[in-house]
């Protein structure tokens, strides 16, 4: 280090200072380079968009003419598959989650679930896709359905929900677990009351967050059959709707952006507008939940 | 943190045992997940013998041609583009964030950074197939379909998790040894470059993996901008498949209705591998992560 050598620093010290600054210039474009990607794809989306986004397009129906067509099963598709994940992932993370957190003692086999859960966490989505395919549409009989979906999409955030609630109520002071005890409490009545109402308003935010996060991906739906609706037949699109399948906005978007006809392009677009709202619209009301929740623990 | 002299009620019980099936449910998963890939890849290795795989160069299931190498080949080449743009502006970005910004600028860039990990890859696929192909395609002759453009998007989403987990690591070096090497008149850079940098590098290692690993998997950027041409070779410029395209590739086409064949099964063969790279990228990150809590350069 310079510093073996004090002369060596007061000399460099000019040197080093325009260098300092330049190097935090880089950084600092650095940091904002993916910010102003972000910005840039917001506005190319909104001008490609522009054409098509409107009240008409969101209730509208899927149709072969780009112009009249509309996003409403993949929109109502998307709100269920929101309601469904949650109600299917949430329960299961949760319980596992505070299993690890409040019960389990540290042996190796709690280890093991440990690193297993974050090794599931890794597992690209594509994969879970397969494995609702195979599970939950061929041998479940839940057929190419919204339910098959959610199902298989419940696996993909099950992982980061358990991660979610275990490091939440981990984070809870023990000094609270120990006063509850000392006042008589049950270990469960201390969970319930003390370490829950605590841990919970975080719980939900990040719940929210990987629930928005879900259904944004296309990849699993697309494996278990879901279908773009009023594109030219083609690989996951149908010319009209389908009673034996589903669809969602992702799986909408993908069908528009991958038909060789260039005009559903906007429509595609439009459709991305429509299902990053619903995403910031989910996470949104995580916040709002975690916010009314720390009020009422608080007052 | 047992109360230990007491009978636990039948209550008490009831509900520990629920969260532990909670707990139980997430090995049945990854149980099931294995069973599900191992099981339709050994049907898959009934038709087709496993030497084929490799000793074939082509990858045309409809053939009967199941050579894995372009699809290696396609998910190492897309992988590699995104990782090595990402990595010199994530850990940039995370020395700014971690180091250098204000606080005030720090607490909306990290949610700024979340907010752009969180864009869907339909929507990447969009931005690189509608934006940058385009810009890119005159200087680089690239064509409509390129691996190139898939590969710099599949960066763009990695830029932010490199920066969050790498801003994270330098979080974790202590204090003191900053004020170290400011007291013994190191300059800012001096001190990020050979003291932070240094002792962050195992979680800066950390963090190159997840996201490896994390670009291996990524499916809908590269089969929207990339397409699914399974082609052996290196060639930035033209389309590509991936390991993942083809799950996405042949589920659409045999998935749901149609009765298993091999293509379909070899589905689950590619499954198996991309589950196997990840976890094996993850347990060398978590590797890298414990060795050794942060110390000193020597």
């Amino acid at each position: 280090m310079s510093a073996r050598d004090p002369s060596r620093s007061i000399r460099g010290r000019t040197p080093a200072r325009i260098g300092d600054r330049i190097f935090v210039a880089v950084c600092a474009i650095a940091a904002a380079l993916p910010l102003v990607a972000l910005v840039y794809l917001v506005l190319q989306l909104l001008i490609a968009a522009a054409p098509r986004i409107g009240w008409s397009f969101i209730v509208g129906q899927p149709a072969l003419d780009a112009h009249g067509s509309g996003i409403l099963p993949a929109l109502a598709g998307s709100v269920t598959l929101v309601a469904l994940t949650a109600l299917i992932a949430l329960p299961v993370g949760l319980a596992a989650g505070i299993y690890l957190a409040e019960y389990a003692h540290a042996t190796r086999l709690t280890r093991w679930t440990e690193r297993n859960i974050a090794h599931l966490a890794a597992v690209p989505s594509v994969v879970y896709g397969l494995v609702g395919l195979v599970v939950f549409v061929r041998t479940i009989g839940f057929g190419r359905s919204l339910l098959a979906g959610a199902a298989t999409l419940a696996l993909t955030v099950l992982p980061k929900m358990v991660i979610t609630t275990r490091d939440a109520m981990r984070r809870v002071p023990r000094a609270l677990r120990q006063a509850s005890y000392a006042l008589g409490a049950t270990r469960w009545r201390t969970i319930r009351h003390v370490v829950l109402p605590m841990a919970m308003p975080t719980i939900i935010e990040r719940a929210a967050l990987s629930v928005a996060r879900a259904i944004g991906e296309a990849s699993p739906l697309l494996v278990v059959g879901a279908l773009g609706y009023g594109v030219a037949e083609t690989r996951g699109a149908v010319s009209g709707s389908s009673s034996d399948s589903f669809t969602a906005l992702p799986v909408q978007v993908w069908a528009w952006l991958t038909a060789p006809d260039q005009r559903y392009v906007a429509n595609a677009a439009a459709g991305m507008i429509v299902l990053l709202v619903l995403m910031l619209l989910v996470s949104a009301l995580g916040v709002y939940l975690r916010r009314r929740m720390t009020r009422a623990h608080e007052g | 943190m047992q109360v230990r002299g007491l009978a636990t009620p039948p209550r008490e019980r009831a509900i520990h045992i629920a969260l532990m099936a909670g707990a139980g449910l997430t090995i049945v998963v990854s149980a099931g997940l294995l069973a599900v890939l191992v099981f339709e890849s050994v049907r898959f290795f009934g038709d087709v013998a496993p030497s084929r795989l490799a000793a074939d160069t082509v990858w045309a299931p409809a053939a009967g041609r199941f050579g894995l190498w372009p699809l290696l080949a396609g998910t190492l080449l897309t992988t590699l583009i995104g990782v090595g743009f990402a990595l010199p502006l994530g850990v940039l970005a995370a020395i700014y964030v971690s180091e250098l910004a204000p606080p005030r600028v720090r607490r909306l860039l990290v949610p700024a950074l979340e907010l752009l990990a969180g864009v869907p890859g339909v929507v990447l696929g969009y931005f690189a197939l509608h934006a940058l192909t385009p810009a890119l395609a005159q200087s680089l002759g690239l064509s409509r379909l390129n691996a190139l453009s898939a590969g710099l998007v599949i960066g763009v989403m990695l830029v932010p998790m490199i920066a969050v987990l790498g801003a994270n690591a330098m979080q974790r070096v202590p204090l003191n040894l900053r004020e170290a090497a400011y007291a013994l008149g190191a300059s800012r850079l001096t001190t990020i470059l050979r003291v932070v940098l240094p002792t962050a590098r195992r979680g800066i290692v950390a963090a190159l993996l997840l996201a490896t690993a994390r670009g291996a998997g990524e499916t809908m950027i590269v089969a929207i901008a990339a397409g699914h041409v399974p082609r052996l070779g290196f060639d930035a410029t033209q389309p590509t498949a991936t390991l993942t395209t083809f799950v996405l590739d042949v589920s659409m086409r045999t998935g749901a209705t149609t009765a298993p064949n091999a293509a379909y099964r070899a589905a689950f063969v590619c499954g198996l591998l991309l589950v196997a790279v990840t976890i094996i990228l993850n347990v060398l990150a978590q590797r890298a992560l414990a060795s050794r809590p942060a110390q000193a350069p020597r």
